[in-house]
């Protein structure tokens, strides 16, 4: 009988470890390709990202770096391969609502205040207290004073703050940036890499691209290089320095 | 769902520019037609009703554009794909957004251009609203579809009443029928209100299936 407890409880133990991993994988990549009016533009992507990791995807211009995270964030189906994220397919209504995106452009209604984008998203994602959480959004962003100008007269870097309120605003679990620092003020690049890091203390998975690997090695955990739509590179466990990067992103990138 | 019709209704209450302009370009184009018809062709049915079908198409052609110009800045169609809304729910809400605002025009315009034209009202125009809601409904539910189409392409303007206006030719020729027939004080709804009733049960549930393919890059 205690044997037979025992092995239950083995097996449940089991069960238990296999399914804690599978939950852990936040993105599973395997062999995908996009093709863009029969031009490759990503070739054999496979990779799997676990809960908690700030992934960083560097390469240079052309590289596919966009198109990941687009499909990524089901703005993009792929040509063929296997993409899930949390177990589940990237266009899945459930998994768009853990997925928050920031891209090249903020995607707010210039004709509408903050506050009222804020609000149009937040209803789109059915946000629990949604005033609450937008009015403490956009302090976080340092916007409170301009809550009810309409975004047509922000400038690049205050649109772009609001633009991070809006992806940050559902607390989702995978938060997707595309450039995020590029044409940033210093206050705006700050704020960015607070809620980045604030992220990461919260156990949320991270991916972004960049050009700038000194600035955002501090924030990832892993690197990736895309080179003409392949990973050219991967990191291990730990991440090379800065010194090593640059060795490496110009061998692979050659 | 409600919120996508929210925002729209927000954003024209901002900027003032749809209805407006729509408003605007119906009366124009019927002005010149009475500008340019006699009294006696004004006063015949088909006239009035060819021309208050014109008035209509162009103008909502210049809404459904304008709410697609609204989307695309600051690329916010690509920010409304993001959320988790199905994208069937997303057509439904512009194309409701599409009906109000068409509505809303040509319940000022169609009083306007029968006192313009001189047609008495009387009984057999209470079916007026009707057939004009049911011209709307299809007109929306296409013109949603295509712009949806066009958003993606680089000469939307062009591209947009090149798609919309030879698929409407149906919707049009059934619409200006039986409006004839209800000026004229005929029976109306026979062959060409089924039509115009099938146009729109046809371009909805399209809208509604196809949406989600439309829309992927």
């Amino acid at each position: 009988m205690t044997q037979q407890t025992q092995r239950t409880q083995q097996a449940q133990q089991t069960q238990e470890t296999q399914q804690t991993k599978m939950n852990t994988w936040v993105v599973e990549a395997h062999n995908l390709h996009k093709t863009f009016a029969w031009t490759p533009v990503l070739s054999d992507i496979s990779f799997r990202i676990a809960s908690a990791e700030v992934v960083g995807i560097f390469g240079p211009n052309g590289a596919g770096k966009t198109t990941l995270l687009r499909l990524l964030a089901a703005l993009l189906t792929p040509t063929s391969g296997r993409l899930t994220l949390f177990g589940s397919a990237s266009s899945e209504l459930a998994v768009r609502r853990k997925v928050g995106f920031l891209g090249h452009e903020s995607y707010l209604y210039p004709d509408l205040t903050p506050e009222e984008n804020l609000t149009f998203y937040g209803k789109a994602y059915r946000v629990p207290d949604l005033k609450g959480r937008i009015a403490q959004q956009l302090e976080h962003v340092g916007l409170q004073d301009w809550r009810t100008m309409p975004v047509r007269y922000f400038s690049r870097g205050m649109e772009q703050r609001l633009s991070l309120a809006r992806a940050l605003l559902h607390a989702p679990d995978l938060f997707l940036l595309d450039e995020p620092d590029t044409g940033l003020d210093p206050r705006a690049v700050s704020i960015l890499h607070a809620s980045l890091a604030e992220a990461k203390e919260q156990a949320k998975t991270v991916m972004l691209t960049s050009h700038d690997f000194e600035r955002t090695r501090e924030l990832c955990t892993r690197a990736l290089i895309l080179h003409r739509g392949r990973i050219a590179w991967q990191s291990e466990a730990t991440l090379p320095s800065p010194q090593e990067f640059v060795e490496l992103y110009t061998a692979c990138t050659r | 769902m409600w919120a996508i019709l929210w925002k729209d209704l927000l954003l024209e209450l901002r900027t003032k520019e749809r209805v407006s302009s729509l408003f605007v370009l119906a009366l124009l184009i019927i002005l010149v037609f009475v500008f340019a018809l006699t009294p006696e062709q004004l006063k015949q049915p088909a006239f009035g009703s060819a021309l208050l079908w014109v008035a209509l198409v162009f103008a909502g052609m210049l809404g459904i554009q304008r709410a697609l110009i609204l989307e695309q800045e600051r690329n916010c169609f690509t920010g409304l794909l993001l959320c988790p809304i199905d994208p069937g729910q997303v057509f439904f809400a512009k194309f409701l957004s599409n009906v109000f605002f068409l509505t809303v025009v040509e319940a000022v315009v169609a009083p306007l251009t029968l006192a313009l034209l001189g047609l008495p009202f009387s009984v057999s125009l209470l079916g007026l609203p009707l057939v004009l809601l049911c011209g709307i409904v299809g007109f929306s539910a296409l013109g949603t579809l295509c712009a949806a189409i066009a958003v993606r392409t680089r000469a939307r303007e062009i591209i947009l009443p090149l798609m919309l206006l030879p698929l409407l030719v149906p919707l049009f020729i059934a619409a200006v029928h039986v409006t004839g027939a209800l000026l004229a004080g005929e029976v109306w709804t026979g062959t060409w209100f089924r039509v115009l009733v099938a146009f729109d049960v046809i371009f909805v549930v399209i809208g509604w299936l196809t949406f989600g393919f439309v829309v992927q890059e």
